[in-house]
C-alpha cells in the first residue's frame, strides 16, 4: 500500500515532465496518418459486422449438412465476435475517451459517439473516464477495484460472501457488458446518504433504453430475417456478444489486477501533484505484451500503463510511447509491470481464487 | 416537437427496421460504399476544378441526397481534413440553382492565412469527398415584386451575385441592373468573360469594371462621388454589396449618410478568426448560454471562470484526462494551460479546465 520506491519530490517532477514531454512530442506529430488509421479501422469493423451477419444467414441453407453447417455459422459468429470487439475496443472505448477529438471531426467524436455497448456512452463517461481513470487503484475511491464485487486486494475486508468469488468471476466474464453497465449506479453511495435512489434511478433508466435498442437489435430483428430459423441467429449473435465480453473481461482484469500491481490509500493521494498522480498512473497499471494484431484487439489497453498517463492520446501510438515510457521508467528505477497474456491474466485468476479465502495479505507482499 | 400522427406507418417501419444497425445508423454503413446517399451526414463529391487565374479556382461538388438546393447568393459551410484536422468554412456558391446537372459550384480564392481555401485551390483533386451543409444565408435576391439592383462587389466577393446573374441569364429574367465590380487589374477580374458577353446578351444589364491598380485614379476606390459619377441613379435601386470589410463599411457609411441603409444587404465573406495572439493574456468571455459576460486572466483556467461567475458547468476531473467539460468555442482564441498552445478554430471543442482565455472567447456553455 505504500509506494514502492522512495522519490523524492524534485526527482518525481523530473519523471513527470519527461513523461510530459513523450505526450508532447506526440501530440504535435499528428496528423492525416492518424486520420487514416481510425477511418480505417471504422471502415474495416463496419465491413467485418456486416460480413459476419451475412455469414450467419449464409449457413442456414446448409443446416442438413452438419459440420459443415457449424463451420459456416461458427465463423459468422467468431467474424461478428472480432467487429464487436473492434467497436468496443480500438474504436468506442478510446474515441469516448477524447483520443480523436483533436481531429475537429463531428462523426467522430467523445461527445456525440455511442458503442454498440448496453452500457450508455455518458455513463461510461462517468464511472470510467472520471473516476477510474482520476482515482486509479486508491483504495476507497476507484470502483474498479474488483468492480464492487470481487476481493482483489488482500486490504479488502473478507466477508464470506468471497467464498463465492471463483462464480461471480466467471459470471462477470459472461456478462461483462451487463457488469459494465450497471457499473455507474453508485450502490455504496446509497447506502452511505452521498446520492439517493432517484438520482440512480435515472441511470437505470439510460440503461435500460439502451440496452433494449441492443437487444431488439441482436435478438429480434436480426433473428426474424431468417424466418423459422430464427433461433440459430440468436445463438449466433448470443456467441458473438459473449465472445466480446469474455475478451474484453480478460484484458480488463489484467489492466490493474496482475502480481506486482500497486494500490494506494486516499492519505497517498492527499497532496497528489501531477508527477505523483504520473506515478500512480504508472505503478498502478499493467502491460500485456504481444504482436501487433493482439494489441489492436486489445483496444491498445494492452498499453496499460501508458493509456493511464495518457487517456486521450490516439491509440495507434501507444507501442510508440510505450518504448519512451518504459526507457524513462527503467532510468528512475519506476517499476514498469508488463508480462505476457498468461502471466498477467494467470496471476489475476490466482489473486482471485487465493482472495476468496480469508488473508492473502502476506506472501503476495513479499513477491511485489 | 415533431407531430407523430402525422408520421408515416412507411417511415415507422424504417425507424424500427434501423435499430438494426443501432447505435448507428444504416446510413453510416451505406457511405462507406456510397459517401453521396449518406443521410447522418452531409457529403459532396468534387467533380471538377476548373482554375480561374490569380490563385483563384472553382470546384463543381455534386452534393449528397438531402441537400436541399439553394437560393442564389447563399452560401454553404464546406469542410475537409487538413493535416488529420477538420477545418469547415463558408463559401458563397457562385452556381445557379437552376443548373441541371444537380451540382452546385464554390468559386474560392487561396489567401495566405486560410488553411482550407489554400487547399481547395492548391490540393483537392477531382474525386474528392468534402462534407458539405444546407446552403443559409438571406443574401438573396427577393422572391416577390422585381426589383431594379445595383451590385458592388470586390475581389471574390463577386460569386454570391455570379450565382444571382447566372440565374437571371437562366430564368430569362434579367432585371434592369448594375454591377460595378472592383479587381485589381483586369486580367485578374473573375468572371470578366462571362459577364461582358451576358452584358452583350443583355442590354438591361450593365457591368462595370474598376481596376484599381490601373488607369482609374481617383475613382478606383468606393465612395460617394465615385457613385455618383458611375451609377447617378443609385439611389432609386436596391443594392447588393459583398466583398472586403473595409469595401463593405464604405458601402455602409455611404448608404447611411444618404438614408439609403434599408435598401443595402451586405455580405462579408472572410471568417472572422480572432487573432492567435502569443503575448494576449486574458480577455472578455462570453458565456452564450447562461447569459453572462466576464473578464478573465490568462492564468485562470475557463472552468473556474464559469464557476467563480456562479455557472454550473459540467465537469469531471479538472486536470484535462477525463473530456466532462468539454465546450463548444463559439469564436475567440484560447491556450492551452499545459503546451501553451493557443487555438482559435471558431466550432472546436475546448477542455475549459485546462484552457485559459487568450483573448476574447465566446463560449456554448
Amino acid at each position: 500500500m505504500t509506494f514502492p520506491i522512495v522519490m523524492n519530490p524534485e526527482t518525481r517532477d523530473r519523471f513527470g515532465a519527461e513523461i510530459d514531454a513523450v505526450q508532447r512530442d506526440i501530440n504535435a506529430s499528428l496528423g492525416d496518418r492518424d486520420r487514416r488509421y481510425i477511418k480505417r479501422m471504422i471502415a474495416i469493423q463496419r465491413g467485418l459486422a456486416v460480413a459476419g451477419r451475412l455469414t450467419i444467414y449464409a449457413s442456414l441453407p446448409l443446416l442438413p449438412t452438419g459440420l459443415p453447417f457449424l463451420a459456416v455459422i461458427g465463423l459468422g459468429s467468431f467474424t461478428l465476435g472480432i467487429a464487436k470487439i473492434l467497436e468496443n475496443m480500438e474504436i468506442g472505448h478510446n474515441i469516448i475517451h477524447g483520443q480523436w477529438d483533436w481531429m475537429n471531426d463531428p462523426s467522430i467524436n467523445s461527445s456525440t459517439w455511442e458503442w454498440d455497448n448496453v452500457c450508455p456512452a455518458d455513463q461510461w463517461k462517468h464511472s470510467h473516464n472520471v473516476v477510474h481513470h482520476t482515482w486509479t487503484n486508491v483504495m476507497g475511491r476507484d470502483r474498479d477495484v474488483g468492480y464492487e464485487i470481487l476481493r482483489v486486494n488482500p486490504t479488502q475486508p473478507w466477508h464470506p460472501a468471497a467464498l463465492g468469488q471463483p462464480v461471480y468471476n466467471a459470471l462477470l466474464a459472461l456478462l461483462f457488458q451487463w457488469g459494465v453497465a450497471v457499473h455507474d449506479i453508485d450502490i455504496g453511495g446509497m447506502k452511505s446518504g452521498k446520492t439517493t435512489w432517484e438520482q440512480e434511478r435515472v441511470k437505470l433508466r439510460g440503461v435500460a433504453r439502451k440496452a433494449a435498442k441492443q437487444l431488439t437489435k441482436d435478438y429480434v430483428l436480426w433473428p426474424l430475417l431468417a424466418g423459422p430459423f430464427f433461433l440459430y441467429v440468436i445463438g449466433a449473435n448470443a456467441f458473438a456478444n459473449m465472445m466480446r465480453n469474455v475478451w474484453s473481461y480478460m484484458i480488463i482484469f489484467c489492466g490493474h489486477f496482475p502480481d506486482g500491481v500497486h494500490h494506494f490509500t486516499e492519505a497517498d493521494v492527499a497532496e497528489e501533484t501531477r508527477s505523483g498522480w504520473q506515478l500512480r498512473q504508472t505503478l498502478g497499471s499493467c502491460n500485456i505484451e504481444g504482436g501487433a494484431l493482439f494489441h489492436v484487439l486489445s483496444g491498445n489497453l494492452s498499453h496499460q500503463i501508458e493509456h493511464h498517463l495518457f487517456p486521450d492520446m490516439p491509440s495507434n501510438r501507444y507501442p510508440e510511447a510505450a518504448r519512451r515510457v518504459r526507457a524513462i521508467c527503467a532510468r528512475y528505477g519506476v517499476p514498469y509491470n508488463s508480462g505476457s497474456l498468461t502471466r498477467q491474466f494467470g496471476t489475476t485468476l490466482r489473486t482471485i481464487f487465493r482472495l476468496a479465502l480469508p488473508g492473502g495479505g502476506g506472501e503476495r507482499l513479499a513477491r511485489a | 416537437m415533431a407531430v407523430p400522427q402525422s408520421r408515416s406507418v412507411w417511415s415507422r417501419i424504417l425507424d424500427v427496421a434501423s435499430l438494426a444497425a443501432t447505435p448507428l445508423a444504416p446510413s453510416h454503413y451505406l457511405e462507406l460504399v456510397s459517401p453521396l446517399r449518406a443521410t447522418h451526414t452531409l457529403n459532396a463529391r468534387v467533380e471538377a476544378v476548373h482554375d480561374e487565374g490569380d490563385g483563384t479556382r472553382t470546384l463543381t461538388l455534386r452534393p449528397g441526397r438531402g441537400f436541399r438546393s439553394h437560393r442564389a447568393g447563399q452560401y454553404v459551410r464546406v469542410g475537409a481534413a487538413i493535416n488529420g484536422r477538420v477545418v469547415t468554412r463558408t463559401f458563397s456558391i457562385s452556381s445557379s440553382p437552376d443548373r441541371r446537372d444537380g451540382c452546385i459550384a464554390i468559386t474560392v480564392k487561396a489567401t495566405p492565412d486560410g488553411k482550407l481555401s489554400r487547399f481547395l485551390v492548391h490540393d483537392v483533386r477531382p474525386g474528392a469527398y468534402l462534407t458539405i451543409a444546407q446552403a443559409q444565408g438571406s443574401f438573396v435576391q427577393p422572391e416577390g415584386a422585381p426589383v431594379r439592383p445595383l451590385f458592388v462587389t470586390a475581389g471574390s466577393g463577386i460569386t454570391p451575385v455570379m450565382s444571382m446573374i447566372r440565374t437571371f441569364v437562366a430564368r430569362g429574367t434579367m432585371p434592369d441592373a448594375v454591377h460595378v465590380h472592383y479587381a485589381r487589374t483586369g486580367e485578374t477580374a473573375l468572371f470578366a468573360t462571362e459577364l461582358a458577353s451576358v452584358a452583350a446578351a443583355h442590354p438591361r444589364y450593365r457591368y462595370v469594371l474598376v481596376t484599381t491598380r490601373e488607369g482609374h485614379g481617383a475613382r478606383a476606390r468606393f465612395d460617394r462621388a465615385a457613385l455618383d459619377a458611375l451609377v447617378p441613379d443609385w439611389q432609386s435601386r436596391e443594392a447588393w454589396a459583398c466583398g472586403p470589410q473595409g469595401m463593405l463599411d464604405a458601402v455602409e457609411a455611404c448608404f447611411a449618410a444618404a438614408g439609403r441603409a434599408q435598401h443595402l444587404h451586405l455580405e462579408a465573406f472572410h471568417a472572422k478568426l480572432a487573432p492567435r495572439d502569443a503575448k494576449a493574456t486574458g480577455g472578455r468571455v462570453r458565456f452564450g448560454l447562461s447569459r453572462a459576460d466576464v473578464e478573465a486572466n490568462g492564468q485562470t483556467s475557463l472552468l473556474e471562470v464559469a464557476e467563480a461567475a456562479g455557472i454550473q458547468a459540467a465537469h469531471g476531473c479538472r486536470m484535462g484526462i477525463c473530456h466532462s467539460c468539454d465546450v463548444t468555442m463559439v469564436s475567440g482564441c484560447v491556450r492551452d494551460l499545459r503546451t501553451g498552445a493557443e487555438v482559435n478554430e471558431p466550432g472546436i471543442r475546448v477542455q475549459i479546465c485546462v484552457h485559459a482565455a487568450a483573448g476574447n472567447v465566446d463560449l456554448a456553455l
